[in-house]
């Protein structure tokens, strides 16, 4: 009985946080799908409309930008790209450099390990000018390299991973070692596998960091034809409902992206090994 | 020439701990050797140095006529079987045992016929497409071995791999591994504390302590003649007696008994043992005694008593009607004892 209750406010209480997070979005999705007159005119809709196609299909298609060069559609593929890009280099810098610090016999290999860490004081932001002159030089504005480069290493990663790698006991290294394995072979058939569900959290925490990126962007990018999604949502005045739309189109990619890899992100994070 | 050969090999870790010591030992091909001794003896340092995966301080290792000081673990041809199995978490049974084999550049129809006639030789042949994480402790065991016999090394080294099962398992595989051993006739060195492990499994045992060989020989040689005072105390169960006491003119003065040994000896400060079951009890003994303490243990027993203020023990049949608080009559056969030097711990 007591067990019945107990599993019944769990319950309530996780059905409460479900709907004070749910439903400010279910209005936004809601109210995007009316007109904009029907909505400045009736307020905020908590019932679907039947401008679905029309409102989203303007929006997706709509030259914009101050130069109207454009579409919305183009820049959920670069903040995609970019994102993907920040992703992926992350992963591979941060696997790399936790493997060298744990398992090769690097000499101040700890203090190398925090001054790594340490730069987790010095985000993107404050060394943005630096870091645009070095971009700039290297003739790298308005290009999705000079998006992705300067933001692709990631000391938080690399701190994961090396604690990750420190809880592999030093056995399956030897064994692997009188089964013929080198440095390389063992980083890939063995690290790597193991490491997968730690790879996709890392994946998933780095891809909606590199998808919110906002300042970053807006300073490297000159023509309209690199604008991400973020920069994008200021650009969307005009239509209330046409904003809503675009609102909620730009959540769908990081929430695809954590429905594919929830499973491994959730066991990478718990991880206990 | 011995087919592994150690010549004075010293280990010192860089904090100084030197956790072996100028240890010589020749092992035949085929033989099976048990290193023994307690945990910290640096016993499983000495197989790790063999195996490659310890640095070699001082000395020289020669496996089948070369040196392989500074040969890389892969290339020594050893395989070894660790405490904790080690088995590749993410890799199904047949690739636990395969791996080893693909780095080696053997074909693919190869590896398949090698592991199936392993696997079927362990009784794991069904296990193989499961990971190690469904497996039993007992079938891990089996899956750890697979892995090292199928690359058909020239020595297999077993650096505890008996300590995390159950004692039932444990005499099992005790048993499965002496078998397997004799059947393959692959050399073969086991490390262990446990020396039941030892005598049921080698060849010959050698007793470390210390970093330092105490004796060499086979099970018998090790039970029956221990070299030192060390060896005499660690191996066989219920330990030996050592009682403390004087020998003058070949007789041995414990408390006011008196053992006459048949030599001359004169040694001020010596140890005398005697194993719990040489002791004899019958009714017209020399020496009387109360049991202190009766042990009942189904077909023995284990009686504690005291000489003087020197504790001791007996193992007798539980046939003999004794209880504690009885006083029982016993002789100690001078052929029977061990006499150490308590100054350097070594046998008269």
């Amino acid at each position: 009985m007591i067990k019945y209750i107990s599993s019944t406010i769990n319950h309530l209480i996780l059905s409460i946080g479900l709907l004070i997070m749910i439903v400010p979005i279910w209005i936004i999705f809601a109210s995007s799908t009316h007109s904009s007159l029907f909505i400045n005119t009736n307020g905020l809709q908590f019932f679907l409309g039947d401008n679905f196609i029309e409102n989203y299909s303007r929006v997706l298609f709509k030259q914009s930008g101050f130069f109207n060069e454009i579409t919305a559609l183009k820049m959920f593929f670069n903040s995609f790209v970019m994102a993907t890009g920040i992703a992926i280099l992350s992963v591979i810098t941060s696997l790399m450099a936790a493997y060298g610090l744990v398992y090769f016999k690097v000499k101040y290999a700890t203090i190398i390990f925090w001054l790594i860490f340490i730069t987790l004081l010095v985000p993107l932001e404050l060394r943005i000018m630096p870091s645009y002159i070095v971009m700039s030089k290297l003739n790298l504005v308005n290009t999705f390299a000079g998006l992705i480069l300067p933001i692709s290493a990631s000391a938080i990663a690399t701190f994961f991973f090396r604690q990750f790698y420190k809880s592999i006991p030093d056995e399956l290294l030897e064994a692997a070692k009188l089964d013929g394995t080198n440095s390389w072979s063992f980083f890939i058939d063995f690290l790597i596998p193991l490491s997968k569900t730690m790879i996709a959290a890392v994946f998933i925490f780095m891809f909606v960091f590199g998808y919110n990126q906002y300042l970053w962007p807006l300073i490297m990018t000159t023509s309209e034809q690199y604008w991400t999604v973020v920069m994008g949502l200021k650009t969307m005045y005009g239509s209330i409902s046409d904003r809503f739309a675009f609102v909620i189109m730009s959540m769908i990619p990081p929430v695809i992206i954590i429905i594919f890899l929830q499973k491994l992100f959730i066991q990478g994070i718990f991880q206990n090994k | 020439m011995s087919f592994l050969e150690l010549q004075n090999i010293t280990k010192i870790y860089p904090n100084g701990t030197k956790a072996v010591n100028e240890t010589s030992l020749n092992i035949d091909n085929g033989e099976f050797v048990v290193f023994v001794g307690p945990s910290g003896c640096g016993k499983s340092t000495l197989l790790r140095m063999i195996a490659g995966l310890e640095d070699i301080t001082n000395g020289e290792i020669s496996l089948d006529g070369n040196v392989i000081n500074n040969i890389d673990p892969s290339e020594r041809d050893v395989a070894m079987v660790f405490q904790n199995y080690a088995l590749y978490p993410h890799m199904s049974v047949f690739n636990n045992m395969a791996y080893g084999l693909k780095n080696r550049g053997i074909s693919k129809e190869e590896i398949n016929n090698k592991v199936n006639d392993v696997a079927k030789l362990l009784e794991i042949d069904q296990l193989l497409t499961r990971k190690p994480s469904m497996l039993s402790g007992g079938q891990r065991q089996r899956v750890a071995m697979g892995r090292a016999i199928v690359r058909n090394p020239k020595i297999f080294l077993f650096d505890e791999p008996l300590s995390n099962l159950d004692a039932k398992l444990r005499n099992q595989m005790r048993l499965e591994i002496k078998r397997l051993q004799r059947q393959m006739g692959v050399t073969s060195i086991f490390v262990t504390h446990d020396q039941t492990e030892a005598m049921t499994l080698g060849d010959r045992i050698v007793v470390i302590n210390n970093g330092v060989v105490e004796q060499v020989g086979t099970p018998k040689e090790i039970y029956s003649k221990p070299n030192t005072k060390f060896v005499a105390e660690f191996i066989g169960s219920p330990q030996m007696n050592l009682f403390n006491c004087k020998i003058e003119n070949g007789i041995a003065h414990i408390a006011d008994m008196r053992i006459n040994l048949n030599n001359s000896a004169n040694i001020d400060d010596a140890s005398l043992g005697i194993r719990p079951d040489d002791i004899l009890i019958s009714d017209n003994g020399q020496h009387t005694c109360v049991a202190n303490l009766v042990e009942y243990l189904g077909s023995d027993m284990i009686i504690y008593s005291k000489i003087g203020d020197q504790e001791f023990s007996c193992k007798l049949s539980s046939k003999i009607n004794l209880n504690a608080g009885d006083t029982f009559k016993f002789d100690i056969s001078n052929t029977l004892v061990h006499l150490f030097d308590n100054t350097n711990g070594s046998r008269v």
